[in-house]
């Protein structure tokens, strides 16, 4: 059995919300699995619903083969999750907030000092071990959080928005940490918002947005297959810029996007068209600070699929909410 | 503490500790045991390490008990000393009430910082977390109603019975915040945030402890307000402790302490449970 989460047709209503509108994913073992969506597209819901928090209210979904709603004891005790706030003890130390995730695992004391003592050094909390967590910084609190949910050695682990609100050095630290734990066999499940985040890390990627599942696919393949390779363009002089929009313009069959850095983006459909822009530019006299081929963003992907971006689908929730 | 020796200590296998047994489950009922006590030990720990949550519920009953006695003792009983033998008993009764609505915000607390999600992420029976909260916080009552004792006594309160008289006294308070917490408990679970568990608290504490007979005299009182005044358990755990700390009649109002604080359990206990279970 290669999957070892298997969601069929979930769904899940909050009164005459609709969180969950029938998703259905399947993470292979030992990959990081990227949930991706807006705010209110359902991924926390569905993290809920795998990690027993949460009954469905339809659908099957099965963590290492056992049924999520029948058989949750055996799911727990071989998952481990982290949720979208450090849910770590502010009055207690880094070390006895461990402990007492470990002896609730049943690990003897003793084994239970080793393990803590292990992850505080692993996650770089050894000086502040002792300390409450009350003084830890944001960054701190996560990796102690991550920790924490490591203790039991789980086989999944669910990981719902690791870095929100985290500064880039601290993000990038717990990236780190998850490609280390994928690196060991530890199959992820990691919901984000951003598509940078998804990008970097994830080996499958499942987009949602109003709680259905829009695409479904490796980074790479959705960003070829609904994207299509764009041409991009940055003079080195941003007067020259109306004139290297108009080059462009003759050469393909859609008007190039100018964005906010004083480049421009076209899809690029036919072979051979960086050369003769290239040509066309030299020609020209244009001097340009970039130019090349690249695959779209995942935001692009977004914009693709649904006809709004993450931020609009955003605010529309939260009106929504309101 | 260097990115590079982070990184270096990073890349160790998250496995490597040889011999850490996989979880043990299946055992229902030692286990529930075992793991309401390993909570109750975290909440333990949490009222030492910070002394702050018992000095806030030792501190209002301390001020409202220094106020009465100097700035009203005289007027109300005629001199200081006699009133603070009559107040001191309950305040006793009020600083566990204090204690036991204590309860409530720290629960909600723990839903609120989504570490009950974590607990409920984790192999252990469902109520453990609940059971081990409110031992531990059985702990925090005995010590607040210690503390106000010994503040009693350092204003010049003197007992009029013996040892016995007064552990059973702090029994008692202890059996009606034990009931009482359940009170605070359901709250909890039915309102979102801390702060308005706290609030909502005090509109339930602030009928108890002042329409009751822990401050004045209920013979002084207008008829209407003596009739909430004589039945409020409050009241009557409040005359058990004066019977107990100072002398006087005890089995009479003890009896119907008791028997407010069954019914106070056997209404709220259930219906807190199975608010709980619904909301975790």
């Amino acid at each position: 059995m290669n999957s070892v989460i298997d969601v069929e047709g979930l769904v899940k209503t909050f009164g005459s919300t609709t969180a969950l509108a029938g998703v259905d994913l399947t993470a292979r073992r030992g990959a990081v699995l990227g949930l991706l969506g807006p705010n209110g597209s359902g991924k926390t819901t569905t993290v809920r619903v795998l990690a027993t928090l949460l009954r469905p209210d339809g659908g099957r979904a099965h963590v290492l083969g056992h049924d999520v709603v029948a058989e949750p004891a055996a799911v727990r005790s071989r998952i481990g999750l982290t949720g979208q706030y450090a849910a770590v003890d502010e009055a207690l130390s880094g070390t006895d907030n461990l402990m007492l995730i470990a002896r609730l695992l049943d690990l003897p004391r003793r084994t239970a000092r080793r393990r803590s003592a292990e992850l505080i050094e692993q996650f770089g909390l050894t000086e502040a071990a002792s300390r409450r967590v009350r003084t830890y910084s944001g960054g701190m609190r996560r990796r102690l959080d991550l920790a924490a949910s490591l203790i039991g050695r789980p086989e999944v682990l669910f990981l719902d928005e690791p870095t929100t609100g985290l500064d880039p050095r601290h993000r990038n630290e717990v990236w780190e940490q998850v490609r280390t734990l994928a690196g060991e066999g530890v199959t992820v499940l990691l919901t984000t918002q951003y598509l940078e985040e998804a990008d970097q890390l994830a080996d499958d990627l499942v987009v949602l947005d109003r709680g259905r599942v829009i695409a479904a696919g490796t980074p790479a393949t959705l960003k070829t297959e609904i994207g299509g390779q764009r041409l991009h363009v940055r003079p080195l002089h941003r007067a020259d810029l109306a004139a290297v929009t108009a080059l462009v313009a003759e050469l393909t069959p859609d008007a190039p996007i100018v964005d906010a850095t004083g480049g421009l983006t076209a899809p690029a459909v036919e072979p051979g068209l960086l050369h003769r822009v290239g040509a066309r530019l030299d020609e020209a006299g244009l001097t340009v600070a970039e130019l090349g081929l690249r695959l779209p963003s995942l935001d692009d992907v977004f914009l693709t699929l649904t006809g709004h971006s993450a931020e609009d689908a955003e605010a529309t929730t939260e009106e929504a909410a309101a | 503490m260097t990115t590079a020796s982070r990184t270096e200590t990073a890349i160790r296998p998250v496995t490597s500790t040889p011999g850490v047994p996989a979880p043990v489950h299946g055992r229902r009922g030692p286990s529930a045991l075992r793991h309401g006590a390993t909570l109750a030990w975290r909440g333990i720990v949490k009222t030492i390490h910070s002394p702050e949550a018992l000095v806030d519920v030792t501190l209002q009953p301390v001020i409202f008990l220094l106020l009465f006695v100097y700035v009203f003792g005289g007027a109300i009983a005629g001199d200081t000393t006699s009133y603070l033998q009559f107040a001191l008993p309950g305040v006793l009764v009020q600083t566990v009430i204090f204690a036991s609505a204590g309860t409530g915000v720290g629960l909600s607390e723990d839903l609120h910082t989504g570490i009950f999600d974590r607990f409920r992420s984790l192999p252990i029976s469902r109520g453990a977390p609940l059971f081990g909260a409110i031992g531990a916080d059985l702990v925090r009552y005995l010590t607040s109603g210690v503390i106000m004792l010994v503040f009693g006594v350092i204003l010049g309160f003197r007992f009029g019975t013996g040892p016995l008289a007064v552990v059973t006294a702090l029994g008692l308070v202890m059996v009606f915040a034990f009931a009482l917490c359940w009170v605070f408990t359901a709250l909890a679970m039915v309102v979102n945030h801390p702060r308005s568990v706290q609030g909502l608290g005090f509109l339930i504490m602030m009928p108890l402890t002042f329409g009751s007979n822990v401050f004045v005299p209920a013979e002084t009182m207008p008829a209407w307000l003596r009739g909430w005044v004589e039945i409020n358990p409050v009241s009557k755990t409040a005359d058990a402790i004066r019977g107990l700390l100072v002398g006087g009649p005890v089995a009479g109002p003890a009896v119907q302490a008791l028997i407010w604080a069954a019914g106070i359990f056997a209404v709220f206990a259930p219906m807190a449970v199975t608010l709980y279970r619904r909301r975790t």
